[in-house]
Formats: structure tokens, sequence, C-alpha cells
């Protein structure tokens, strides 16, 4: 067994089957849902401050590929405690090393989908800044 | 229980072709499932590119010296192995291009933007790769053209009793349609849709790379307007695909790229174009590629394109029986009968990626994704599925260990 299938059995699996923070928060200070059209993995991340912009809890839903459900699951833990502002500028590297397993381009954009979810959530509630994309400024094609 | 491998090819034989083969994954020999997107490549393509570089290469169509003529005769060779592969009229009817993606947007942007206005329509189907949608989809928003589909079945095949409402209701300029569906194996009948589309005064355009490696194609017998294509789907080096289209039609049409090569004079006032098909192959192109491609045309030509259809029919047969024999397991498409080397399904409640991952562990490779086919996934409802797909140098034996690999995921996941 390659040491990727291994940690991707231990670790991954793990979360995946038991996930941490699994079901939304009621009440909850931000919510916001994330999609990759590409495959369809969703996560819905909700968010409850304490003390500011100090984060206190983490609630997660979702559907999707074991890795994208895995690190939404590690990401929620990681974050517990932390600021808004901390986290919004976490980078992508942080959650990656966190899951521990060297990942494919594909798989990457899987694991990456919370953390995008989550800084949404933080922008949304407390303004801080979203992560820089490239290329989503050349409009699209519309037909009747 | 291991079936005996059909006996339409010798694929102990083809199999000793593809160093490929000899590749281990986590120490497991390949089982390669995904021929749909790209295939493996002989030794004879390599060998021949490799001798082409190392004894015949120089710029095409410009120079005096022998090597050049020798260059120019390779490439020029290539061109009449692909107008003969699709019984082209004329092998300056064939041009050379970077895949069947760039042959499409060629044709949507050289014909379409010249040809389509307000109440024109284009017609696609649900089914198409997005090299046959989205440019169609881009050029029909550009021109004010509206853009129409032909809808499938539940079984993922065309249906054909709207194609009434579609002629009463546009007037339809372009139809344009895969021959093959890479996502479900459908087959569509071309030649019923370009005698449709003609009726309509509109153009047939045949998106034909994933049926051209598997079948015979007759551009004559089918009697559409253009045809595209791809080497890297039919055992020769990607980067190089091609375009055949009526000779009219092409000549009507303004060049897609411009630069050296596809003119005749050039000055500060005025420039003159080259003739076909020159005129739409501007630029140095990719020489060995072109060798390369007409190389594995030779090969897939020697083996037999119809050898190659039957063989991977029994493979499908095969295939479909024992994934058919999964209760947890869904098949999408139309029956054996009417598909090609093609299956997509889903594994119940495990996401087409970990499919595809727990499967590489096994050494098997298949693809799992939306296979670009967007528009037919929301019309499956589903966002991804697992896809396999065969070709002349696949197994049975593939097949069982692919069912043994599910077995495992459906374990580990379900």
């Amino acid at each position: 067994m390659s040491e990727f299938e291994q940690l991707y059995r231990e670790v991954i699996l793990d979360h995946y089957k038991t996930p941490r923070n699994h079901g939304l928060l009621d009440p909850s200070d931000a919510v916001a849902v994330g999609q990759n059209p590409l495959c369809g993995d969703e996560v819905t991340v909700s968010v409850r401050f304490a003390d500011g912009d100090v984060i206190e809890s983490v609630g997660f839903e979702g559907r999707g590929c074991a890795i994208s459900q895995a690190a939404t699951s590690m990401l929620t833990d990681l974050v517990k405690g932390r600021t808004a502002q901390e986290v919004a500028l976490m980078p992508r590297d942080e959650l990656l090393d966190e899951i521990g397993i060297p990942l494919t381009p594909v798989r990457l954009k899987c694991a990456l989908l919370g953390l995008g979810v989550l800084k949404v959530a933080l922008h949304k509630s407390k303004g801080t800044p979203l992560p820089e994309e490239w290329g989503t400024s050349s409009g699209d094609i519309s037909v009747g | 229980m291991a079936v005996d491998t059909p006996s339409a090819l010798d694929t102990t034989a083809l199999r000793a072709d593809f160093a490929f083969l000899d590749e281990r994954v986590g120490g497991k020999p390949l089982a390669y499932l995904d021929s749909a997107s790209s295939t493996q490549k002989p030794r004879q393509v390599l060998d021949r590119m490799r001798a082409f570089y190392e004894h015949e290469y120089a710029n095409v169509h410009r120079g005096v010296y022998q090597l050049a003529e020798r260059a120019t005769e390779g490439y020029e060779d290539a061109r009449r192995k692909v107008a003969a592969l699709v019984n082209a009229p004329s092998e300056r009817e064939v041009i050379f291009t970077r895949s069947a993606t760039e042959s499409l947007n060629l044709v949507a942007y050289a014909w379409g933007l010249q040809n389509l206005g307000p109440g024109d329509a284009v017609v696609i189907t649900e089914l198409e790769h997005h090299a046959n949608f989205v440019p169609w989809q881009f050029i029909a928003s550009r021109t004010g053209a509206s853009f129409r589909h032909i809808p499938i079945d539940d079984a993922g095949e065309l249906q054909l009793d709207a194609l009434d409402g579609l002629a009463r209701e546009n007037s339809i300029k372009v139809v344009a349609t895969g021959l093959v569906s890479n996502s479900l194996g459908t087959i569509n009948p071309v030649e019923r849709l370009t005698a449709w589309a003609h009726e309509q005064g509109a153009i047939m355009v045949v998106d034909a790379a994933q049926a051209a490696p598997h079948r015979t194609i007759d551009v004559q017998a089918i009697g559409c307007d253009f045809l595209a294509f791809s080497s890297h789907k039919l055992c020769g080096p990607s980067g190089i695909g091609a375009l055949w289209g009526r000779r009219e039609l092409l000549e009507a049409m303004a060049p897609f790229n411009l630069g050296g090569e596809m003119i005749r004079s050039v000055a500060l006032d005025r420039t003159t174009f080259n003739e076909l098909p020159y005129k739409f192959e501007a630029g140095t192109p990719a020489i060995a590629e072109a060798v390369g491609f007409g190389t594995a045309i030779d090969y897939i030509s020697e083996i037999g394109l119809p050898a190659i259809e039957q063989h991977e029919h029994e493979l499908t047969v095969y295939a479909m029986g024992r994934l058919g024999e999964l209760a947890w397991l869904r098949l999408f498409g139309p029956p054996v009968e009417r598909r090609a080397g093609i299956v997509s399904f889903e594994v119940a409640g495990v996401h087409p990626h970990d499919v595809a991952q727990i499967l590489d562990w096994e050494g098997i490779a298949v693809r799992a994704g939306h296979h670009c086919t967007q528009p037919l996934m929301t019309r499956l409802g589903v966002a991804a599925t697992t896809r396999a797909s065969f070709y002349l140098y696949s197994i049975t034996e593939e097949i069982d260990r692919l069912v043994d690999g599910l077995h495992k995921v459906k374990k580990s996941l379900g």
C-alpha cells in the first residue's frame, strides 16, 4: 500500500465517515455555500463569533467526494479560536499541511472548497478580504 | 469468471507494440481504461517520429534544399492518409489543425461569423462535448443567431421526433452533432441528420473525435459538410488534428489564423490568400506530429477499423454484462447494440472521484468527472460519472479487474 493510500484510508476516511463539527449552527453569525461544478462537491459553512471576531464555533454540511468533506471537517477544527482576519488570510498550504497527503490538481480543488466557502462567510459577516481570483472579469456567454 | 479475449484482434501481438503496458502503478500492472480521453502510442508511431526528426526534419513548403523537400513530402503524405481515412474527395479539403477542438472552432468562426445573423438558428444536441457546444454558443451570441438543441431520451439517444418542431420554429443554418458520444457511447444517426440539415438549407458539422479511431468513417456516405477529429485519440501524437471540409465552403470562408504560409502575396496595402488547404494553415505546422498522425492512421488501418469496432463491441458486451450484475451500480446510456466502447456509470453512495481514486490504487485508470459534457450531466441529473472506455489494446482481463476494484470501492466507502 502506498503512503498516499495509507494516509487516505486513515485520515480522509476517518473524517469522511465521522466528520467533526458536522451540522449547521443555529443561531449563526455567518453562512456561505459553495460548489465545485466540475464534480458536484458542495459545502455549506456556518460560523459563530465570540469577542468581536474570534471564531467560537464552526459547523458544516455538504455532499461530495471524501476529500472535499474530510478537508472541510479538518478545517473546522483548525480555525476555532482564531480571528476572522487571520483565517481570511490563511494560506491554503496550511490546510494542505494539515491534510498531510499529496494531492493532484484535481483533488486540490476538492480539498480547498471548504476553505474558500469559509472565507466567503467571513467576508460577508466581517468584511475580511477574499482571495484573489484570476480570470473572472471577462464575462460569459448568454444566448436565447 | 474470465472469458477469452475476443478474437477479432490478436491483442497479444498488438499489446506488444505498446511499451506503456509495462508501466506499473503501485506495483500493479496498469489497466488503462481511459482511451476515450486519450490513447497510448505504439512504438511504430514513436519510431517514425524519431526517424523523421533524425533524418528528414526541416521546415515545410518553403525550402529549396533536398531535406526541405523530404520534410514537405512527409507532411503532405500524412495529409493524404488523413484524407483516405475518411474517404475525402480530395486531400486539399483536409486542413491540419491543433485538435478536433480547434477544427470545430475554425468552422464556427470562419463559417459562422460570416453566415449567421439574427433570425438564424444553430442546432446542436444535449450530448455534445464542449468542443462542439461552446464555440457554437459563442458564435450564436456574437451574431444574434439563436441556439437550439436536439434533446435526448432517458437512454441517452437523440429524440428524432423533435426534429420537425425544431425545423418549424427555426430557420436553421447549422446542425452540429457528434458521431459518437464521449460520455455515453451513443452512436448518432449522422446520415439521417445530414439529410435533415440539408433539407433546412443548413450545413452539417460532425464531431468525429470519438468515432474516427474506432469505426470506418466515410464523409461522402455521410454527406456532411465538415468533419473534425484528432490524432491523439487514435494512437497518434497530441497537438495535431484535422478538419475535412467541402471545397466550395472552404473556398468561400475567410481564414481563421493568419500569417505566413497562408498568403500568396503581402504588401502594405493588400494581401492575397493562398489556395486550399494552405489558406487555413498559418505558420510552421506541427510537422513531425503530422507524420506521427499519418503513421498512426497506417497502424489502425492495417489492423482494420471494422476489426477494431468488433473487438470493442465484444468488450462492451462483456463489460455491460459484468457491471450490470452489480446491484449498487447504475449504468448510463443506450443498450449495448447501439453504443460504442464507452461505459459511464455511478456507484451508489460513492462520489466518482473516490471511485477513480480507489481504482487507481488497483492500477486501474478510469475517468471521473463531467467529461466535458456538462449539459448532458445536467440532463442526467448528476454532476459527474465514472467512465471506462476501450480501444484496440484493451482486454477482458482489465474489465474483470475493474469489477473487482469496484467491489473494493463499495466496501471502503459505500
